[in-house]
């Protein structure tokens, strides 16, 4: 492991592996990622893998629409797979608030130039036939929206970085941060202290343990969320099919399995990330209810993964006022993988270049502290 | 074994397959597991993980004892969706 560097980025999960290699691509490649166990082992193996653009407030919508037009083209770009397909995602709604609000984010989200339509129950049943109508009062479909999977999109980034340049650390744990000054002078892992003038927080479900460890509380909790797999079947729907009421989502991967997935929300936050039956039996009842024919499908595997949560469920990018180069990008509440390729991006501009293509200053650290916040309310 | 030998059944993965995994540095279980798909299947690698264990040792010298295994999920033996689900509770489905 180098003992310099000019950026060290921690985490190598989806998002600190984009970062890496956009730096790398804007010329910055003396960079070291550290991740404490294997890529993507955090909650980017543990997601569902669905790349969604319809959110309630313009700047999620906003950062979700350009990072769809990046996932379009990363496959050639990092010249790996990534099983990306546009299959559109079908929100239910179930409730007369429910339907107000996807009003609202429709034409929200319309005005912003998305393709996003608002659909009777018989046409979101045009969408999914195999789907059960029953109590349904309306739905939105973007036809844009999609899934890719995020191993693959993972390790096409840590190799794309490689290959430029960047040193990829797995099985190192960061146990301190030094700051002098005002300013990160160095990163101490388990395998030895890297100087440097960077350190980007990109630890998922650890931010907030990352960042005290700079003298930083940062408004990040994480709460288990967990999923179930099936066997492979034949293609049975296209899209994600996601119901806040229920506060759940299945899609079906490209390879014939289908995945669905929830949280408790009235489980506390922590870090325990083993799977249980209740779960299982909850989200089985539900699903066999939505889509009756998964009856006889198999259910193969469960696991659970964590949603680093802030208070407005929406990611804390960016740096941070009176410590000079500390960047984070944490805090994407359950999102953190379909935004990732612009979160990476808009990271590395900020570093190389000292600004960003996309604003990010409403999600900075500081909103929390002038209470100028807006929660994201789409959130499973 | 010819390098087109079958490693993992379920996923129908080969041992070339698992090698050029390897030499591309995915040196663990778990992580040839999220790459490739073995483990993921309907016997969660209880056949194929000794010998990618073994394949592992062969490219990078670190013995089979050595090596972490990857995480046996629940449920043990594969489940119907509607034997976990339960029959409908009387009185229907509650709802909105």
């Amino acid at each position: 492991m180098r003992d310099t560097a000019e950026v060290v980025v921690i985490g190598g999960g989806v998002v600190g592996c984009a970062v890496a290699y956009n730096l790398a691509k804007l010329g910055l490649t003396d960079v070291v990622l550290v991740e404490k166990g294997y890529l993507a082992s955090g909650s980017t193996g543990r997601c569902g893998g669905g790349i969604r653009q319809q959110w309630s407030t313009p700047q999620n919508t906003v950062m979700a629409m350009a990072s769809v037009r990046l996932f379009a083209g990363l496959e050639q770009e990092l010249g790996y797979p990534t099983e990306y397909i546009q299959g559109g995602y079908l929100i239910l709604a179930y409730t007369e608030d429910e339907v107000a609000q996807y009003r609202k984010n429709v034409a929200m989200q319309q005005g912003l130039g998305l393709d996003v339509r608002f659909l009777s129950p018989a046409e979101a049943r045009d969408v999914v036939p195999c789907l059960n109508i029953e109590s349904v009062l309306a739905a939105t479909y973007c036809p844009t929206d999609g899934k890719a999977n995020p191993f693959l999109v993972t390790q096409g980034y840590a190799l794309a970085a490689q290959r430029l340049g960047v040193e990829v650390c797995r099985r190192t744990t960061v146990t301190g941060i030094e700051v002098t000054d005002g300013r990160v002078q160095a990163v101490i892992t388990d395998k030895g202290r890297i100087a440097t003038h960077w350190v980007v927080n990109a630890a998922g479900g650890y931010a907030a343990a990352i960042a005290a460890l700079a003298g930083l509380d940062i408004p990040v909790v994480p709460y288990r969320h967990e999923i179930l797999v099936t066997e492979p079947i034949e293609p049975l729907f296209d899209p994600l099919i996601i119901s806040f009421y229920y506060g759940t989502y299945i899609v079906q991967t490209p390879h014939g399995s289908i995945l669905m997935g929830q949280g408790d929300p009235d489980e506390p936050p922590g870090y325990n990330m083993r799977s249980g039956l209740p779960f299982a039996r909850s989200i089985t009842r539900k699903m066999v209810r939505l889509i009756p024919c998964l009856k006889e499908v198999k259910v193969v595997r469960q696991w659970a993964g964590l949603y680093a949560m802030t208070p407005d469920a929406q990611p804390i990018l960016g740096p941070v006022e009176g410590l000079a180069g500390y960047v984070q990008a944490v805090g994407f509440s359950g999102h953190g993988f379909m935004v990732a390729p612009i979160t990476g991006q808009l990271i590395a501009e900020h570093i190389v270049r000292g600004e960003t293509s996309l604003p990010i200053a409403e999600l900075s650290l500081s909103r929390f502290a002038t209470g100028e916040i807006r929660r994201e309310a789409s959130v499973v | 074994m010819t390098s087109a030998t079958i490693i993992c059944r379920c996923e129908d993965v080969t041992e070339d397959e698992v090698r050029a995994a390897i030499q591309e540095g995915l040196t663990s279980l778990d992580e040839i597991k999220r790459i490739l798909r073995c483990g993921m299947g309907h016997c969660q690698g209880r056949t194929c993980g000794r010998l990618i264990a073994q394949l592992i040792a062969q490219e990078t010298g670190v013995p089979v004892k050595a090596q972490t295994w990857t995480t046996f999920r629940p449920p043990t033996r594969p489940i119907p969706m509607g034997v976990l689900a339960g029959p409908a509770p009387e009185g229907g489905e509650p709802h909105a």
